[in-house]
C-alpha cells in the first residue's frame, strides 16, 4: 500500500516536472529496503533523460555512478532528480554507495 | 564493519588528502595548526548542517540545490588555492630560505592561512555529510550488528587521518629547499581537479550543456573509483591532480584553463613583486 502510494507520488511529481520541461519525460525509480526499482532503466541514446529517484526508506542514499557521471544523495523519504547527460549505446551501472551489496542497477541507453 | 569502514573511508580519503598537502603547504608559517583546526572543526558543524538539511537542500533551485552547493564550495576553494599559490610566490623562496623569520610575519601568514583553512573546511564539509548521512542511518537503525557499523565508521574515520598523517610526513621527506615548489604544483593541479569536478556538477545541474561528449575511457585500467584496490588508487589520483577515467571536453578544458591562470598569475606575482620573492637577509 505505503509502495503504491510512494509510486504514485513518484508519478505525479514526474509529470509535473515534465509538464515544464521539453525532455522526454522523466523516469520514476524508487529506492525500497534498499534496492532500486526498476534496478534497469532503459532510455534513449544521445539524448539527456531524467531520473525521479524517490527514497521510501528511513535513512539517506547516495545515487552513485562514476559512468553517467552523478553523485546525488537523496535523504530519507524525500526525492531528487537526477540528470543524465546524452549517452552513446551502452550500459551504465549505478549504486546506492551506502548500501552497494543490494542497491545496484543499470541505466541501458540505446 | 568491513563495508562501512571502507564506504567511511573513502569519503573521508579525498579530505584527509587536503589538509595533508595543506599542512606541508604551510610548514613553518605560525600559527597554521589552529587555522587548520578551525577548518576541520567549521567542516564537520557545516557537515552535520547540510546534512540535516539534505532534503531541502536538494529541492532548491528546481531540484538542483545539491548540486549548485557542490559546484559553488568546489570554486570557492580553487579561489583560494589559487591566491595561496600567488600569495606564496611572492613569500615563498624567503620561507623556504628562512621559516622562523617569515613564521613572525604573522598578520600576513594568517590571510593565505585563512584561505587555505576555508579550502580544508569546504573538503571536510562536502565529504563530511555524506558521512554524517551515512553513520545517521545506521545508528538510527538501532540494534547490535549496526554498533559494529559505526565501528567501522569509527575505523573508517581513523584511517582517513592516517591518510592526513601519511601525505604530511611523505612530503616532509621532501628537501627544504623544493617542498614549496611541490606543495605549489600539488596545489594547482589540486584546484583544476577542483574545477574540472565543479562543471561536473554544473552539468548536472542542468547549466553549460555543451562540449559534453567523453573524450577517453580508461575506466578498464584506472577506474576513479569502485571498491578494488586499483579503483582506490584511481579515486586518490582523482583528487590529488584530478584524474578522470573518461572527462567529457569542457572538463578537460577547464583543468587546463585553471592550470594555465594559477600558472601565470603566480608567474606574474613573482615578477612584479621581486622584492617580496627576495627578502632581505638579517644582517
Amino acid at each position: 500500500m505505503r509502495r503504491t502510494v510512494l509510486l504514485a507520488a513518484a508519478g505525479i511529481l514526474a509529470l509535473t516536472v515534465s509538464a515544464c520541461g521539453q525532455e522526454a519525460a522523466p523516469i520514476a525509480v524508487t529506492i525500497k529496503d534498499h534496492r532500486f526499482t526498476p534496478s534497469i532503466i532503459h532510455v534513449k541514446a544521445n539524448q539527456p533523460s531524467e531520473l525521479i529517484v524517490t527514497n521510501g526508506d528511513d535513512g539517506a542514499e547516495e545515487f552513485d555512478s562514476s559512468s553517467l557521471k552523478v553523485e546525488k544523495v537523496i535523504a530519507g523519504h524525500s526525492s531528487g532528480n537526477v540528470r543524465l547527460r546524452p549517452l552513446s549505446p551502452g550500459r551504465y551501472p549505478f549504486m546506492g554507495e551506502y548500501h552497494s551489496a543490494t542497491a545496484e542497477g543499470v541505466v541501458i541507453a540505446e | 564493519m568491513l563495508a562501512s569502514l571502507l564506504i567511511v573511508f573513502r569519503e573521508v580519503l579525498e579530505a584527509g588528502l587536503i589538509v595533508g598537502i595543506v599542512l606541508a603547504a604551510t610548514k613553518g608559517v605560525a600559527r597554521r595548526g589552529l587555522w587548520v583546526a578551525y577548518g576541520v572543526v567549521g567542516g564537520v558543524l557545516g557537515a552535520c548542517v547540510v546534512a540535516a538539511f539534505a532534503g531541502e537542500l536538494s529541492n532548491m533551485f528546481a531540484g538542483s540545490g545539491q548540486e549548485l552547493f557542490n559546484a559553488t564550495v568546489l570554486l570557492l576553494a580553487v579561489a583560494m588555492l589559487t591566491w595561496h599559490n600567488v600569495w606564496m610566490a611572492g613569500h615563498g623562496r624567503a620561507m623556504a630560505q628562512d621559516m622562523k623569520r617569515v613564521g613572525a610575519e604573522v598578520s600576513a601568514g594568517d590571510r593565505t592561512l585563512a584561505a587555505l583553512a576555508v579550502v580544508v573546511g569546504v573538503a571536510v564539509l562536502r565529504e563530511g555529510s555524506e558521512v554524517v548521512l551515512f553513520l545517521y542511518g545506521i545508528a538510527s537503525q538501532g540494534g547490535t550488528t549496526n554498533a559494529a557499523l559505526l565501528a567501522g565508521g569509527a575505523l573508517g574515520l581513523f584511517a582517513g587521518a592516517c591518510v592526513t598523517a601519511a601525505m604530511y610526513f611523505g612530503l616532509l621527506a621532501i628537501p627544504a629547499g623544493k617542498l614549496f615548489n611541490v606543495t605549489a604544483w600539488l596545489i594547482t593541479l589540486l584546484a583544476a581537479g577542483m574545477a574540472a569536478q565543479a562543471v561536473l556538477f554544473l552539468q548536472q545541474a542542468g547549466y553549460f550543456q555543451f562540449w559534453m561528449s567523453g573524450l577517453w575511457d580508461t575506466s578498464w585500467i584506472l577506474p576513479q573509483g569502485g571498491q578494488s584496490i586499483i579503483g582506490l588508487i584511481g579515486q586518490m589520483l582523482h583528487t590529488l591532480v584530478g584524474y578522470s577515467d573518461s572527462p567529457d571536453g569542457l572538463q578537460l578544458a577547464v583543468y587546463l584553463a585553471t592550470v594555465a591562470v594559477i600558472v601565470g598569475l603566480t608567474r606574474w606575482e613573482r615578477t612584479n613583486h621581486p622584492r617580496r620573492a627576495s627578502m632581505p637577509k638579517p644582517a
